[in-house]
């Protein structure tokens, strides 16, 4: 494995985060920060608010409280497509794909922020819009390459297995250029071999791009692996938060998985 | 057998067809943007026609209220221009808060739409028939009706020719452009529109703009053709069968299927038609598109629905 990179300044801080849906609390008083470069594992039991969280940070949820500060500015609230416009890619639980198109065409929409040609130009396929859709593809059919997805350019990703969608979804994440990249369960419902390739990429990314990854997973033994950092939710509250070594013997996190009653 | 005839019972097949196809192209539009059959598509031509003829009329409102009325060209900028702030109007009050809903409940949406606009139609212009000319020439063919004996009205080639250049500019803005792409995934999946960086708003307020304009031209035909009237809403109910046998997501399948919904029902009127009492022309094209669907049920040329379970 690469070098990891220098953990860098805070990219991505927030403050006090509550959310709430009708009477239910899904998030009270989350804080955390995550630094450049690293890998920030949040997990916790089912229905915790792990996904709220990444919503929150994306913008698909506006929490009711709380400050959210990316890059130096601080907002109450995100807006999904500024969020990507600004660095923010994401995936999703339930791989959220285009699925009438192939792999090569979602991986395109990723690029869509990075396209500045007018619609003429697009239209005619001339002069500046054609290179740059030219260069679009090339870094487009690098992600590919980098994937190992080359034999599946083609086909549309709604026949796809499971495993490989997860892929492509990476992919167009990938394709943006992501400052910060939110991966939902990533390795969701995979095997050992898939989940192995899937962290192996995700250390990739990290390392030969530097980009800035939070990541929601299940599974420990990965967590412990990829992680340079665990913030543990539970009941929508923060019960951990620290490198995975401390977090791992931290006394409420292991009462929190082994289910010791709440009194 | 009368060749002669065929032909011509043919052409005028196609020419109606292009005229369903100018309409169903509107639904293929917002279809492929929204993943919604838009109901109102029907009301948004006439409403636009009856716009359009505002802008032409002495007793219209604009001439009341500004003392002139426009010419032809300047015209049509203008209700371009209208159902440009139509298109932006439904985003803001109707869709904006309906984002990331199911398929059904924007559906219901847009019949809701229909009847606020042909309401509003009602109200703003009457609901009397008014002959829209713009000067498109009228008449047969002379050429063909000389030289062939061949009775093509010269607006119906002129609708063709108009619904052509229509679907080349489409294809191209759909398969070629940063927005076309945009506009298909956006159809596809909200959410993982807007996490690349998609501003659903804009996509919606530019296609419904564009289906908007596309209704203007239908609008225009069928208003030159038989005068604006409301039952040019209806028209809309033809346009559902030429989407099924094009497929829903497929300009070229909206213009095919026009053709062959348009020609069939004339063949039949005439060779079936008097077996049966006559007024096939009626229910030809949902008979047809109820066996399509038993056979063929995403379309000639609709993208086949893939679903793993």
């Amino acid at each position: 494995m690469t070098t990891r990179k220098q953990i860098g300044d805070v990219v991505l801080a927030v403050d006090n985060i509550s959310l709430t849906f009708g009477g239910v609390r899904a998030l009270t008083d989350i804080s955390f920060e995550v630094r450049a470069h690293q890998v920030l594992s949040i997990i916790g039991p089912n229905g915790a608010g792990k996904s709220s969280m990444l919503n929150v940070i994306n913008g698909f949820y506006h929490p009711q409280k709380g400050l959210i500060t990316y890059r130096g500015v601080t907002r109450k609230q995100m807006r999904p497509h500024e969020a990507a416009r600004q660095g923010i890619a994401r995936t999703f639980q339930n791989i959220a794909l285009f699925k009438g198109m192939s792999t090569l065409d979602n991986i395109m929409t990723g690029r869509n922020t990075l396209m500045k040609r007018n619609l003429l130009w697009q239209a005619l396929r001339r002069g500046p819009a054609e290179r740059e859709e030219l260069a679009h593809r090339e870094r487009v059919e690098q992600i590919i390459d980098f994937l190992e997805i080359e034999h599946i350019r083609k086909t549309p990703v709604g026949k796809l297995p499971y495993g490989l969608q997860k892929r492509v979804e990476l992919g167009r994440a990938l394709a943006a250029e992501p400052t910060l990249l939110l991966l939902d369960e990533p390795m969701a419902g995979m095997n050992i071999e898939e989940k192995q390739d899937m962290s192996r990429f995700v250390l990739d990314v990290n390392s030969e791009f530097g980009t800035t990854i939070v990541l929601i997973e299940h599974d420990m033994g990965v967590v412990m692996d990829i992680s340079d950092h665990v913030v543990v939710l539970d009941y929508g509250r923060k019960i951990g938060d620290g490198p995975p070594d401390e977090v791992r013997n931290n006394q409420t996190v292991i009462d929190a998985y082994l289910g010791v009653s709440h009194d | 057998m009368d060749w002669l005839f065929l032909t011509e019972v043919i052409l005028s097949g196609l020419m109606t067809g292009v005229m369903y196809s100018l309409v169903a192209l509107g639904f293929v539009l917002i279809f492929k943007a929204s993943g919604v059959f838009n109901f109102a598509q029907g009301v948004m031509a006439l409403f636009a026609a009856l716009a359009l003829y505002d802008f032409l009329a002495p007793e219209g409102w604009f001439n009341q209220l500004f003392g002139f009325t426009l010419p032809v060209p300047v015209a049509i900028v203008a209700t371009v221009g209208v159902m440009i702030i139509v298109a932006w109007l439904i985003e803001r009050l109707v869709l904006r808060h309906l984002v990331n809903q199911e398929g059904i409940i924007l559906f219901m949406a847009t019949i809701g739409l229909a009847y606020v606009l042909e309401g509003t139609g009602d109200i703003l212009f009457g609901s009397d028939v008014k002959p829209l000319d713009i000067g498109l020439p009228r008449g047969a063919h002379d050429y063909l009706l000389d030289g062939y004996g061949i009775y093509i009205e010269k607006l119906e080639i002129i609708a063709a020719a108009t619904a052509a250049v229509l679907v080349t500019v489409l294809a191209i803005f759909f398969q070629k452009t940063r927005i076309g792409r945009a506009l298909r995934a956006v159809a596809d999946d909200h959410q993982a529109a807007l996490s690349v960086g998609i501003s659903l708003r804009t996509i919606w307020v530019i296609v419904w703009a564009v289906a908007g304009i596309v209704a203007l031209v239908a609008g225009i035909m069928w208003g030159s053709k038989s005068g604006v009237q409301f039952s040019l809403s209806l028209i809309a109910l033809k346009a559902l069968p030429v989407l099924i046998l094009g497929g829903f997501t497929s300009v070229p399948g909206a213009i095919v299927g026009g053709l062959i919904i348009g020609v069939g029902e004339k063949l039949a009127e005439i060779y079936v038609g008097p077996m049966v009492g006559g007024a096939i022309e009626n229910w030809f094209a949902y008979m047809l598109a109820l066996a399509f669907l038993l056979v063929r049920p995403q379309g000639l040329f609709g993208e086949k629905i893939i679903e793993r379970v």
